[in-house]
């Protein structure tokens, strides 16, 4: 369980929607169409937690899904990485007065990278992967130096 | 002693070779979806980035788990694809394990890393494992009908045509069926082409016959509950299987060594038969799987057995009754 140049080059993505109305999750599958091919970097989306190094959460929580959602980030193999992509996960966005809501995802589960945007492009979701690519590079320098 | 040794450095070798082509060949299975999708695709050493990845991370065993099975399965299933390489000529080369198997033998060690990975679904404890599992279950029987077909036409064609040993995978490599036959034969032969063509896809459970590990609905299937190390050796397995099975139907159907038309010999043959074997597994993995996985989308569990049954079971006994009758013609020997 450390990390390694390949995790950088082979980030497997699980889809998580935690009441999202469906708009970032469109962008997400845009994100991988051939226009964008993002499986050039080795990225690839992946149908069960288990197999996945990043995990991909749309919209606010909703008390339904909040135990949900730390169950699927309990289920991932380390390391890993959680994702945040659009702005109702960032703050709750225009569902943040909701009655329903159990907050912002990183009220529920660490976060690493953020996308804001209603929703985001595909191309501010590339900069969100690229992002998390840096990040794991800089924890990777840092655990050889420890 | 020295069979024991022989055994030990070809299985190593093998192995080896298996796993570093095996990979290779699903690099390029995924370069070439992508570019036939009009992207430019992964690099051609992805595979073995996702392996190294896979043998980094954590390795989850679930509560539910039944652990010492599910974390045999994988090992088995490496363990048993590579049994299957021992058994199988590489071109020119004899196979390692010749002496003691036949056609038959691998036709039942074709089944085991399909066994290990039912028997690791289950063990997962999981309902999308389970019903995996259990759908790998369905489309194993349902692919084995057409593959016995096949095999057995073969191999009673060259019987009937005298030759000694007709099960020997060796006489297989050495004595095209091709050349035994006439016309009728040949379109039988073809036939058994087209089966074989089918038969690949569902061995290697891929699209359209992927039903037991459906990402879609199944999260995965049989393969939901495994992460990490376990992955990574199933990841293995399959790369290792892919070269068995494309290998084995080149072996029934497609058996031409480079050398005799060159004029090689010694070193220089085995080389050139080894690259040739090699290209011509590229060539059936890129047809059969490649291809077919980008035109189609996945069928039902039911269709999967409807076509290997009635469609292609059907063909095979087309193409066995033009055998039969091909024998009446040309009765003679090669």
């Amino acid at each position: 369980m450390k990390l390694t140049k390949a995790l950088n080059r082979s980030l497997w993505a699980f889809h998580f929607n935690s009441g999202s109305c469906n708009g970032c999750d469109i962008e997400i599958v845009a994100t991988l169409t051939p226009r964008y091919d993002l499986e050039r970097f080795g990225v690839k989306l992946v149908g069960s937690p288990r197999h996945a190094d990043v995990l991909l959460v749309t919209g606010p929580v909703t008390s339904q899904m909040a135990d949900r959602l730390r169950r699927v980030y309990a289920q991932m193999p380390g390391p890993k990485v959680a994702m945040v992509i659009g702005t109702c996960g960032l703050s709750g966005g225009i569902f943040s007065t909701s009655y329903n809501l159990a907050g912002p995802v990183d009220q529920i589960i660490p976060v690493d990278v953020y996308v804001p945007g209603c929703a985001p492009r595909p191309e501010a979701i590339i900069q969100g992967v690229v992002t998390v690519i840096a990040k794991l590079e800089r924890l990777e320098v840092g655990e050889r130096n420890d | 002693m020295s069979v024991f040794f022989a055994a030990l450095g070809g299985t190593i070798l093998l192995a080896s070779f298996a796993i570093g082509f095996g990979l290779l060949l699903t690099g390029i299975d995924r370069r070439v979806a992508a570019r036939m999708q009009a992207r430019v695709g992964p690099p051609l050493l992805q595979p073995f980035t996702d392996v190294r990845k896979l043998f980094a991370k954590q390795n989850i065993i679930p509560a539910n788990a039944i652990p010492w099975l599910f974390n045999a399965m994988p090992i088995i299933a490496l363990a048993s694809s590579i049994a299957i390489l021992l058994y199988l000529p590489f071109g020119s080369f004899a196979p390692v394990l010749g002496a003691f198997g036949d056609v038959i033998l691998v036709l039942y060690l074709l089944i085991i890393p399909s066994l290990a990975l039912v028997l690791g679904g289950f063990a997962s404890g999981s309902p999308y494992a389970t019903v995996g599992a259990q759908r790998e279950m369905v489309s194993m029987i349902a692919y084995e009908l057409p593959l016995a077909v096949t095999v057995i036409s073969i191999a009673w064609r060259l019987h009937a045509a005298h030759v000694a040993e007709p099960f020997s995978m060796l006489t297989l490599m050495q004595t095209p069926v091709w050349d035994v036959v006439g016309p009728l034969g040949s379109t039988a032969l073809l036939i058994l082409l087209v089966v074989m063509a089918w038969v690949t896809p569902g061995e290697l459970s891929k699209i359209p016959f992927d039903s037991p590990e459906a990402e879609t609905e199944l999260a995965g299937g049989i393969l939901a509950e495994y992460s990490g190390r376990n992955l990574g050796l199933f990841a293995l397995a399959q790369a290792v299987k892919t070269v068995a099975v494309a290998a084995f139907g080149i072996i029934l159907l497609l058996p031409w060594n480079l050398s005799p038309f060159l004029g090689l010999t010694m070193v220089a043959a085995g080389i050139a038969d080894l690259v040739f074997f090699a290209l011509k597994v590229l060539f059936v993995v890129s047809i059969s799987v490649t291809v077919v996985r980008m035109m189609m989308a996945r069928f039902r569990i039911t269709q999967v057995v409807g076509l290997y049954w009635l469609v292609l079971g059907g063909l095979g006994a087309l193409a066995i009754f033009l055998l039969m009758a091909d024998t009446s013609y040309v009765p003679g020997m090669i």
